[in-house]
């Protein structure tokens, strides 16, 4: 009559059955509904991203436009030469620079709270931000100073100083006890953060002249984005995303514990490793185009968490296409709201972040973990 | 035939040693448990002999060494039920009992339909489909321990001689369910022809299940034998360092507490 009788038919541990039941029950995993909605909503904002700014363009013909170039088609637009000139050169790189910033930086959120079990931990907590800020500054220091370096090696200084940092915040957590296990590594992280953006405050000191330059940077600027920008960064989001997405489930193993996810034939000491590495990489190459905009590698994993469900396997692909409509809107708004000065982007992320996650936070029944 | 032989196996945890030079043969079948006082190693020599945790000495399972094995098919053929399993804040039961077959997926695949089959047989044999959607974490102590052997069970399912390591099944429920627990894994076992060792606390329950049992104190093996020959008094009252009593029933040997220095 109910259906564990019916299970029971076929019970044969040991693999012997031939009888297969046809599963009802579905694993949590990506849902096409987010998928296509997230995937919808990027599509909106960025045709919204082209349209809007101190001039204003009807999206309808941004629409277009965009469709004629990617697809080669040949639609009426109705915009003039100057238009379109605006749209190509000024707002898609801006627009697009924004979308793989956020996407990286709201993915790499998702795989280090992942990788840590703990939800507090995203690229500022670790160090790993501020290890790619003191890259980024050495780097432009040098530069400033006459070494003669292509701008095209600015992600790597910052990726090296991600890296350095990780791997000091690593020691510093192991040498604090491996048993506390990511408590120390989080406070580790803190410690080294601090520390780094120390030494930055006291290397921008030292060199005042190029201090605005750095400063700017700092404050996260998207102003000057261009197609080189889009061209730098986007072969390491691509690395950063394939490596991360594809090892999304190993985050639901590792969320039982090492212990648990050896037993069940994982090697969680390797696999955080990698995922550690990729997100750095990702993170470091945004941070080295865009500076520091803080809030959407914790805010944007979380809101996807409460409405998408708790599997990494959701919340990595849906983070990702997230945090790129998020950053497009944040930097939109950047732009208009005191038009023609611009604001900072990280006020902006956080001013709508945080009264967003907490709307979020009191409408959705699950607490936040 | 045997189904795991650990032979002079030794472990240092923090550079003190947890075990010393254990000598152990599984029957392929049987149900074995390690009993012994707080601190005696139980938990190690069952981590030790799925090969979770650095020792010297061999482990051999089915002919094989454990060390010939990829971590993945040590998971595929031995699971592991801790004492106190992870429970993953806003999992449900389906995607709790899902993870045992993460030896099976291939590490960048997906789940087939097979191993979502094997899930929702496993949920019904145990009772668990009706909290399939459940979360973990609102279940009772009792049906949580059903998921956490369902995972077990989805892990070794489709893979011969199996083994089902269990770390203290019944410490967090009540005789009642530690009855219905271990009813269900001996059933289980019988079914599906696996291996279990276990380690327990309760002593009379321990002989009631086991075909036979191991006394571990101070990180060496002191009595392997029946349930009859190990729990004595002699044995128990020298390593547990307890003034007990024990009782010969039909059931097989009852360990019963006395207090010291009480007349009688």
């Amino acid at each position: 009559m109910n259906r564990s009788n019916v299970a029971d038919d076929s019970t044969d541990v040991a693999g012997r059955t031939t009888n297969h039941i046809v599963p009802r029950l579905r694993p949590a995993g990506l849902r096409a509904t987010w998928f296509l909605g997230a995937l919808a909503v990027l599509v909106l904002v960025v045709v919204a991203g082209v349209a809007f700014g101190p001039v204003s363009l009807p999206p309808g013909a941004v629409a277009a436009e965009l469709v004629n170039r990617v697809f080669g088609t040949d639609l009426d637009t109705g915009l003039t030469s100057q238009q379109a000139a605006i749209v190509w050169k000024l707002r898609l790189p801006r627009v697009l620079l924004a979308l793989l910033v956020g996407a990286m930086l709201a993915l790499a959120g998702g795989c280090y709270q992942g990788v840590f079990r703990n939800p507090l931990a995203d690229p500022m907590l670790l160090g790993v931000a501020a290890g790619a800020g003191l890259g980024a500054t050495l780097f432009i220091v040098a530069r400033a100073h006459g070494l003669s370096l292509s701008t095209q090696l600015l992600p790597i200084a910052a990726f090296v100083g991600a890296l350095a940092a990780l791997g000091a915040t690593y020691l510093l957590g192991a040498a604090g006890g491996r048993r506390q296990g990511t408590v120390t590594l989080i406070l580790a992280g803190v410690a080294v953060s601090t520390f780094l953006t120390a030494v930055q405050t006291f290397v921008q000191q030292r060199n005042v002249d190029t201090i605005a330059s750095v400063y700017s940077w700092l404050l996260g600027r998207l102003t000057v984005a261009s197609w080189a920008e889009v061209r730098m960064l986007l072969p390491y989001v691509l690395v950063t995303a394939i490596l991360v997405l594809l090892r999304r489930r190993e985050l639901d193993v590792l969320s039982v514990g090492d212990s648990e996810a050896a037993a069940l034939g994982l090697h969680p000491k390797r696999s955080r490793l990698i995922l550690l590495l990729a997100a750095s990489l990702g993170t470091a190459a945004a941070v080295s185009v865009s500076g520091l905009i803080g809030f959407v590698g914790v805010v944007v994993p979380h809101i996807v968490r409460l409405l998408a469900g708790r599997s990494y396997r959701s919340i990595l692909p849906l983070s990702l296409l997230v945090g790129a409509s998020f950053l497009i809107l944040a930097d939109l708004i950047a732009r208009t709201v005191s038009a023609p000065a611009e604001l900072p982007i990280g006020v902006v992320t956080a001013f709508i972040g945080a009264p967003f996650f907490v709307l979020v936070m009191r409408t959705t029944k699950e607490s936040a973990p | 035939m045997t189904a795991i032989i650990v032979s002079d196996l030794s472990v240092r945890l923090g550079g003190n040693p947890v075990l010393s030079g254990v000598d152990l043969t599984v029957e392929a079948g049987e149900w074995l448990t390690v009993i012994g006082p707080n601190g005696a190693g139980k938990s190690t020599l069952l981590h030790a002999m799925a090969g979770l945790i650095p020792a010297v000495g061999t482990v051999t399972w089915n002919g094989g060494s454990l060390d010939g094995l990829s971590r993945r098919q040590r998971s595929q053929r031995v699971a592991v039920v801790p004492q106190h399993p992870v429970v993953p804040p806003g999992i449900t039961v389906f995607d709790y009992v899902l993870l045992g077959r993460t030896p099976h997926i291939p590490s960048l695949g997906r789940e087939s339909q097979r191993d979502l089959a094997i899930v929702e047989r496993v949920c019904g044999r145990l009772d668990l489909l009706g909290f399939a959607t459940r979360h973990l974490d609102t279940l009772s102590g009792g049906e949580r321990q059903r998921a956490f052997l369902a995972r077990a069970l989805a892990q070794l399912d489709g893979s011969l001689d199996t083994v089902l390591l269990l770390d203290e099944p019944t410490s967090a429920l009540d005789i009642g369910h530690q009855q219905e627990v271990l009813e269900l894994v001996d059933s289980l076992r019988v079914d599906a022809g696996f291996t279990v060792v276990s380690t327990m606390h309760e002593l009379s329950i321990a002989g009631e299940y086991a075909d036979r049992l191991v006394l571990l104190a101070k990180g060496e093996v002191v009595a392997v034998g029946s349930p009859t020959e190990v729990l004595t008094h002699a044995l128990l009252s020298e390593h547990y360092g307890a003034n007990i009593e024990v009782i010969e029933t039909a059931s097989g040997p009852v360990v019963v507490p006395v207090r010291r220095g009480l007349p009688g």
